[in-house]
C-alpha cells in the first residue's frame, strides 16, 4: 500500500496548521520590513539636519567655489583671526571651520588647509571639500603656467575597458557584481532553508518518538515512507512559508512606504554605491547596462540548476536530520550530532563568498564544487560565471549518488533509532544500528 | 484447531544480543493467546515481527497460511506497549488518518469511528486535542485505533496498563467480545489474574528461548502435583495428625473456616486416587473440606522462570 500521499498530507497541514508556524510566517516579513525601514528612516534622519560650515579664506582664493546644497550650507567669514573664528564657529554650533591660510604658491595649499570641528568629521566631508579645493588649486596652477583649463577639460580622455570573453560574450564589472548577487543569493537561500526546514524535520521526528506514537505508525507503514513524507511534507511546508515571506514581505514594504513615506530600498549598501561609482554615465546606462548583462547570465541553465542543486542539496541534509531526530531522546541530545552537519555548510558558504569571489575557476573553488556536501552552495554560486555543463552534471551526479547513500544510512538510522528509548545514542552506537 | 498465526523458528540477534532463539509457536483462530514471560525475555521483538516492524534473521511467519506480506498490516491490529498519540492533532482527525494508514477508506473509517465512539460513549471528544485528554481517555482513544479496521489478529501488548478498574474491566470486555466475535488476540502482560480471565493458550518466553507452549489447561494439568487442600474436623486432633504425616506427604495449610480442624495440603503418589485420600480421611474424622490445589499461571510463571 501506498501511503506516501497521506503522509504528507498530514505531515504539511499538521505544520501550517501550527501555531508557531502561522505565527513566524506572518511576524518574520514584518520585523525585517520593520527593519529595513528602520534603518532607511535612522539613516535619513542622521543625514536630516542642515549643517554649516564656516569658512575662514585668508586666501581669498575659494571663497566662490563653496556651493550650499540641500544638507550643507557655508558660511564665509571675513576680517577674522583663526582664534576669533574658531570660537564664533564653536558658539554658534557651527558643523566645522573650514580654514585656508594665506600662502606664497599655489602648491603650499595641499598641506596648509585645516578642518576644524568638535568631533572628527565625516569622511565623507573631508573629501568633499579637498576635492573643491584641489580642483580649484589646479585651475589655477594650470593658469599660472598658461593653459586653458577649459580646453585641457574638454579634450580629456576617458578609458573605460570593455570586457569580453574569448568566444566574444561582452562582460563588465557590473557583470560580475550582478553574477555574484545572483550566485550568493542561491547558495544562501539554500543555506538557510536547509538550516530552517532541517530543523524542523529533525523536531517532528524527535516528537513521534516521545509521543511514542511511532510504533503504532510504523505498524501500518515502511519507516522509509514515513521518513521520505516527512522530509516532503515539511518540505512542501517551508516552500509555502518562503513564498508567504516573499509576498508578505513585498505588501508590508509597499504599505509602509506609503503610510510612512520611507523607501526602505533606499537604504543604501556599500555594494550598491559601489555599482554607481563604477558605472559612470547616468542611470538610464546603468538601466541599459545591467538589462545586457541579465541577457548574458546563463538565465535557463541557472533556473534549471538551481531547482536541481536546490533539491539535491536539501535532500541530502534533510535525510541527515532525520536521522539525527531518530537517533536521540529528546532536542537537548542533538548537539553533539549537529556539528558535522552544521561544518561543511558552513564551509561551503565561506568557500563561496571568500573563494569564488576571488577566483570563480580556481582550484578550490572547483574541489568545493564537487564535494556533495558543498557543492549545491558552491557549485550554484559558481554557475552565473559560466562553469562548462559536463562538470554540473559531474557534480550533480556526485550529488545524488551520495544523497541515495545518505537516505540508505539515514533509513538504516531512523529505522532502529525510532524503536530505541530513552537510549542516549553515541557515534558507536549509532554504527553498531548499521549492521543490525 | 485451525491456526491462524504459525511461527516458525524464528530467530533474531542486535549485534551480539540473541533476543529470540527459534522460536515456533501456534496460535489457534478465534483463541485469546498469552505471550508471557519476564521483561526482557524478547516478547517485544517477537511482536515487532509479526508486525514487520523488525525483520526476523530466519524463520518465517505465517498468517492464515501463507507468509506474511507487507499488505497483511490490515489484518493485524497492534498496540504496542510504548504507545502515544500526536499530542498536538484532534482526536477525530487522528483516528481517522491512521485507520486510513491501514487501509480504510475515510468514509468507511468515519462510520466505523462513530459506533465505536458512541460504544465508549465518548463521541464529543472528536475536536478535542489529546494534550487536551487524560491518560485513560488517551488510551482509550488508542484501544479504537487499534481495533476500527476490523482485524482478524489483535496484538495487546499490557492493553490495560493506564486504565483505573473500571475501564479495565470495559477493555477487557471489549477485548473478549472481539474474540466472540471472530478474532484472534495475542495478549502479552504481565498481570497473571488477567491471563488467568482471558488466555485460551499461553507461550512462556524466557531469555531468548521458549519454556511452556499449549493449552493453558492443559499446562495446569501437567504442573498440578496431586496435592488436596482438606480440613478434617477430629476428636483426637494429636493423634490423627501424626497418623497423617506419617502416611502422607505433607504441607501446612490455611484456609478460612468456621470450624475447629486440621488443615493440610496432602500431596498423594501419582498411581493413587484421591478417592482412596477421601476414604481414609473419612475413616479418622469429619471431612469439611476436600480441594484439589490447581497451579495457577502465577505459580507456573514463577517456577518456570526459576527452573530454567
Amino acid at each position: 500500500m501506498n501511503h506516501l500521499p497521506l503522509i504528507i498530507k498530514r505531515e504539511y497541514i499538521n505544520k501550517v496548521r501550527n501555531k508557531s508556524f502561522i505565527i513566524m510566517t506572518f511576524l518574520s516579513p514584518l520585523i525585517m520590513v520593520g527593519v529595513f525601514t528602520l534603518v532607511a528612516y535612522l539613516s535619513q534622519l542622521n543625514n536630516d539636519g542642515i549643517r554649516t560650515i564656516s569658512v575662514l579664506d585668508e586666501s581669498g582664493l575659494f571663497i566662490d567655489e563653496f556651493e550650499n546644497s540641500d544638507g550643507l550650507r557655508f558660511n564665509i567669514l571675513t576680517d577674522l583671526n583663526l582664534s576669533d573664528a574658531k570660537k564664533l564657529s564653536e558658539l554658534s554650533e557651527d558643523y566645522g571651520l573650514l580654514f585656508i591660510p594665506k600662502f606664497e604658491n599655489i602648491e603650499d595649499v595641499s598641506k596648509l588647509v585645516t578642518f576644524y570641528s568638535e568631533d572628527s568629521a565625516s569622511l565623507q566631508q573631508i573629501d568633499d571639500i579637498e576635492d573643491v579645493i584641489s580642483e580649484k588649486a589646479n585651475a589655477l596652477k594650470l593658469k599660472e603656467a598658461g593653459i586653458d583649463a577649459e580646453r585641457i577639460k574638454k579634450l580629456r580622455i576617458r578609458v573605460n575597458a570593455k570586457q569580453e570573453t574569448y568566444k566574444g560574450k561582452e562582460t563588465s564589472k557590473l557583470g560580475s557584481i550582478l553574477k555574484l548577487a545572483f550566485g550568493g543569493a542561491a547558495g544562501y537561500l539554500l543555506f538557510m532553508f536547509i538550516i530552517i526546514y532541517g530543523n524542523m524535520i529533525m523536531r517532528s521526528v524527535i516528537e513521534e518518538k516521545t509521543s511514542r506514537i511511532i510504533e503504532v505508525i510504523i505498524s501500518s507503514v515502511k519507516p522509509i515512507q514515513l521518513l521520505l513524507g516527512k522530509i516532503l511534507g515539511t518540505s512542501l511546508a517551508g516552500i509555502t512559508q518562503f513564498l508567504a515571506w516573499v509576498i508578505l514581505m513585498g505588501v508590508f514594504s509597499v504599505l509602509i512606504t506609503s503610510i510612512f513615506g520611507i523607501d526602505p530600498s533606499t537604504t543604501q549598501s556599500p555594494q550598491q554605491e559601489l555599482i554607481s561609482q563604477n558605472v559612470d554615465g547616468g542611470t538610464q546606462q546603468i538601466v541599459q547596462d545591467l538589462i545586457l548583462e541579465i541577457n548574458n547570465l546563463p538565465i535557463a541553465n541557472l533556473v534549471v540548476m538551481f531547482l536541481f542543486f536546490f533539491i539535491g542539496g536539501y535532500l541530502l541534509y534533510a535525510s541527515l536530520y532525520a536521522a539525527i531526530g531518530a537517533a536521540v531522546d529528546s532536542e537537548t541530545d542533538t548537539q553533539q550530532f549537529m556539528l558535522p552537519i552544521l561544518m561543511p555548510l558552513i564551509l561551503a558558504i565561506y568557500v563561496g563568498f571568500f573563494t569564488v569571489i576571488e577566483n570563480p575557476h580556481g582550484t578550490v573553488s572547483q574541489v568545493f564544487s564537487y564535494i556533495p556536501f558543498t557543492s549545491p552552495v558552491v557549485m550554484l554560486m559558481r554557475i552565473p560565471f559560466g562553469v562548462p555543463i559536463w562538470q554540473q552534471i559531474l557534480s550533480l551526479v556526485i550529488l545524488f549518488v551520495t544523497f541515495m547513500g545518505t537516505v540508505w544510512f539515514a533509513a538504516k538510522i531512523y529505522k532502529v533509532g525510532i524503536l530505541m528509548y530513552g537510549k542516549k545514542a553515541s557515534y558507536r552506537e549509532i554504527f553498531k544500528w548499521l549492521k543490525y | 484447531m485451525e491456526k491462524l498465526l504459525v511461527a516458525d523458528n524464528v530467530s533474531k540477534s542486535f549485534g551480539d544480543y540473541k533476543a529470540l532463539n527459534d522460536i515456533s509457536i501456534e496460535v489457534p483462530r478465534g483463541s485469546v493467546f498469552g505471550l508471557l514471560g519476564p521483561n526482557g525475555a524478547g516478547k517485544t521483538t517477537f511482536i515487532r515481527i509479526i508486525n514487520q516492524i523488525t525483520m526476523p534473521d530466519s524463520g518465517v511467519i505465517l498468517l492464515d497460511g501463507k507468509p506474511l506480506q507487507p499488505d497483511d498490516i490490515q489484518y493485524i491490529g497492534y498496540l504496542p506497549e510504548e504507545r502515544g498519540l500526536y499530542k498536538s492533532m484532534k482526536v477525530g482527525e487522528q483516528v481517522l488518518y491512521l485507520a486510513q494508514l491501514k487501509g480504510l477508506s475515510k468514509q468507511e473509517a468515519k462510520i466505523r469511528l462513530k459506533y465505536w465512539f458512541d460504544r465508549l460513549e465518548i463521541g464529543d471528544w472528536w475536536n478535542k486535542k489529546i494534550q487536551e485528554l487524560s491518560k485513560g481517555m488517551a488510551q482509550k482513544i488508542q484501544f479504537v485505533v487499534t481495533v476500527l479496521h476490523q482485524p482478524k489478529l489483535l496484538i495487546f501488548d499490557e492493553p490495560f496498563s493506564g486504565f483505573d478498574p473500571i475501564n479495565a474491566n470495559l477493555i477487557k470486555d471489549e477485548i473478549l467480545k472481539l474474540r466472540d466475535d471472530g478474532a484472534t488476540v495475542i495478549f502479552s502482560t504481565h498481570r497473571m489474574e488477567s491471563v488467568e480471565e482471558m488466555c485460551d493458550h499461553i507461550a512462556l518466553i524466557h531469555k531468548a528461548n521458549k519454556v511452556l507452549d499449549g493449552r493453558l489447561i492443559d499446562i495446569k494439568r501437567a504442573y498440578k502435583s496431586n496435592t488436596f487442600e482438606v480440613g478434617l474436623q477430629t476428636e483426637n486432633k494429636s493423634v490423627v495428625s501424626k497418623l497423617i504425616e506419617e502416611q502422607f506427604e505433607v504441607f501446612p495449610a490455611s484456609f478460612k473456616s468456621i470450624n475447629d480442624e486440621l488443615q493440610y495440603k496432602i500431596k498423594i503418589p501419582a498411581n493413587s486416587s484421591p478417592n482412596d485420600l477421601v476414604g481414609y480421611l473419612t475413616s479418622k474424622g469429619q471431612l469439611n473440606h476436600f480441594v484439589e490445589v490447581i497451579p495457577s499461571a502465577n505459580d507456573i510463571f514463577i517456577e518456570t522462570v526459576q527452573n530454567n
